[in-house]
């Protein structure tokens, strides 16, 4: 058989030799027939990289970004066949590629595109009405033990960097030269709908999200943003989660199962 | 008149067809919201399964408001059954996709596409021996199993051969159809692409193939290139219209085999709506004169 390991190894890594027993009818060189599989694959998850990291692409241009993609294709190539899959590590990976080193930002900016194509993917589930919201808030009017339950698709980015205004100007919003790009920002992904939000927030507002998301109460969740010397407006990062749709449930503590 | 009617032994995919249409298209999410409003005279629509593995989303969404309009094949593109081993873990997801859309048929190719961990994202070509045919009929009986159905095989575009081959492509393709009862995606650009990569005549190779048990036609577009020693070598890169030859070719098969479900296949390069609509439009001419001569010949 064709030992399909050397194929694979030969596809990913073109200083390998072909397989042994491959070839063409008119005795050609085989390597030549070789390079339509080895371009099939990396033109394919080089495709698949720049569909779901568009602005990290325009960044750094298509040819500084085809390089670097496939210095990641042969170091992390996908362990799945479902290509929406594929790209998990690409921002970490960026994060230390040496060229790459010039861009601070361009890690993060990576982070929240692969952030949105999570959402994307993530399950459904039904937004708590705001009518529910401020009913339960009348009844309850100590919620401080209450979870707080996050959209399936929610997630945080917390940049040392302008990573969210970047990405922003790069959708037609706002002045690319108007950014301090080492102004740390923080910005909420969700998607209630089709289709995904990336909402800018406050330092204090991306740690807390990212309090209830690792599970913790309402008051707990309070806290930990205070002890990490953060300014919390309560009130409006509140209204702002509601307004972005991002809460399926308050649930009291007895129900808070997860 | 029903195209099932004339092939009542069939149990594949003649029965997405109707009288006035049997031509589908590979689904494609820049086209969600023009086929929900429009609702284009198509038999079918065929999805990528790994495209829909996702837990929610728009991908679903729209996937199940067509659904409700039209047939469904589901086309996986990452099993590799001709690899070493299968992956019951995609197996299952597999299965999952099936038991939620329920489509019509279901397909996967001969080639493998993962080695060990390693998911290569192409369809790689296999040893026509007997020990590959065994493994992959073996992995086709598991396939079966899992799914409660029969699956269609393709036929594949491949631009190198193995000397360890000791069959032809048609024959094993024929073994493998005896075997496990599986059915035949006769994708015609690939006999095409295959046949001029490996200077084979292609209506040999067609009269080769199993043909009594095609269930579903893909026609795609490819490139032209030249390999090492300047003879040409096509590339099935589903990014271009469908070739003349291939169209030729297909009138052929179908005059052969009859009316059969038929896909316009494009993943690259993809086209506005209208422009897949009126190639899909060709096939079904030629489908339709095909239904008019069998009515003909059994007067």
């Amino acid at each position: 058989m064709i030992d399909q390991a050397v194929f694979a190894r030969a596809l990913l890594d073109p200083e390998q030799p072909p397989p042994a027993d491959l070839a063409a009818w008119n005795g050609s060189d085989p390597t030549v027939r070789l390079a339509v599989y080895r371009n099939n694959v990396m033109a394919s998850l080089l495709g698949v990289l720049a569909d779901t990291f568009p602005v990290t692409r325009e960044l750094v241009g298509a040819a500084f970004f085809h390089a670097m993609g496939q210095c990641f294709v042969r170091a992390r190539p996908p362990q799945s066949p479902i290509m929406a899959e594929y790209g998990a590590g690409f921002a970490d990976f960026i994060a230390t590629f040496a060229p790459a080193q010039t861009l601070p930002y361009l890690p993060d900016v990576a982070r929240l595109e692969w952030l949105r194509l999570v959402a994307l993917h993530a399950a459904d589930a039904e937004p708590l009405a705001a009518e529910r919201i401020a009913a339960l808030l009348a009844e309850q009017p100590d919620l401080g033990t209450w979870h707080l339950r996050l959209h399936p698709s929610f997630a945080v980015l917390r940049s040392n960097c302008a990573a969210v205004s970047i990405w922003a100007a790069h959708q037609g919003a706002g002045d690319l030269a108007a950014i301090d790009p080492d102004q740390g920002e923080s910005a909420w992904i969700v998607r209630p709908d089709l289709e995904v939000m990336v909402i800018p927030i406050d330092t204090a507002g991306g740690a807390f999200a990212a309090a209830l998301l690792e599970g913790l109460p309402l008051a707990a969740a309070i806290a930990a943003v205070h002890e990490a010397g953060l300014n919390l407006d309560l009130p409006a990062t509140l209204a702002t989660l509601i307004r972005a749709r991002a809460l399926i449930a308050l649930e009291p503590p007895g129900e808070a199962a997860a | 008149m029903t195209v099932s009617s004339h092939r009542g032994s069939s149990w594949h995919g003649a029965s997405a067809c109707r009288a006035d249409r049997c031509t589908g298209l590979g689904l494609k999410p820049q086209h969600f919201e023009q086929i929900l409003s429009q609702r284009p005279p198509l038999a079918f629509f065929e999805i990528h399964a790994e495209n829909y593995m996702g837990a929610g989303g728009p991908f679903h969404h729209y996937l199940g408001r067509i659904r409700e309009h039209y047939a469904l094949s589901v086309h996986g593109v990452g099993l590799s059954i001709g690899g070493s081993d299968l992956d019951a873990v995609h197996l299952e997801r597999l299965a999952t996709v099936l038991a939620r859309y329920q489509p019509e048929w279901f397909s996967e190719h001969l080639a493998w596409s993962r080695h060990g961990a390693v998911c290569l994202n192409d369809l790689l070509p296999v040893v026509y021996d007997a020990a590959t045919l065994t493994r992959v009929c073996a992995h086709i009986d598991e396939v079966q199993e899992r799914l409660g159905r029969r699956m269609l095989l393709e036929n594949p575009a491949t631009y190198l051969e193995s000397r360890a081959s000791t069959m032809s492509e048609t024959d094993f393709l024929a073994e493998i159809i005896r075997r496990t009862g599986c059915g035949l995606l006769l994708d015609v650009n690939n006999l095409y692409v295959s046949c001029t990569n490996h200077h084979r005549d292609p209506l040999a190779e067609l009269a080769a193939l199993p043909l009594h048990a095609v269930g579903e036609i893909h026609l795609a577009g490819h490139a032209a290139a030249v390999d090492g020693a300047g003879d040409p070598l096509l590339i099935d890169n589903h990014g271009a219209p469908v070739a003349t030859a291939v169209w030729n070719l297909y009138a052929h098969a179908i005059a052969q085999i009859g009316p059969m479900p038929t896909l316009i296949e494009r993943d690259n390069d993809i086209p506005a709506l209208e422009v897949l609509l009126a190639e899909a439009r060709q096939a079904e001419r030629i489908l339709q004169g095909a239904l008019r001569q069998m009515e003909a010949a059994e007067q």
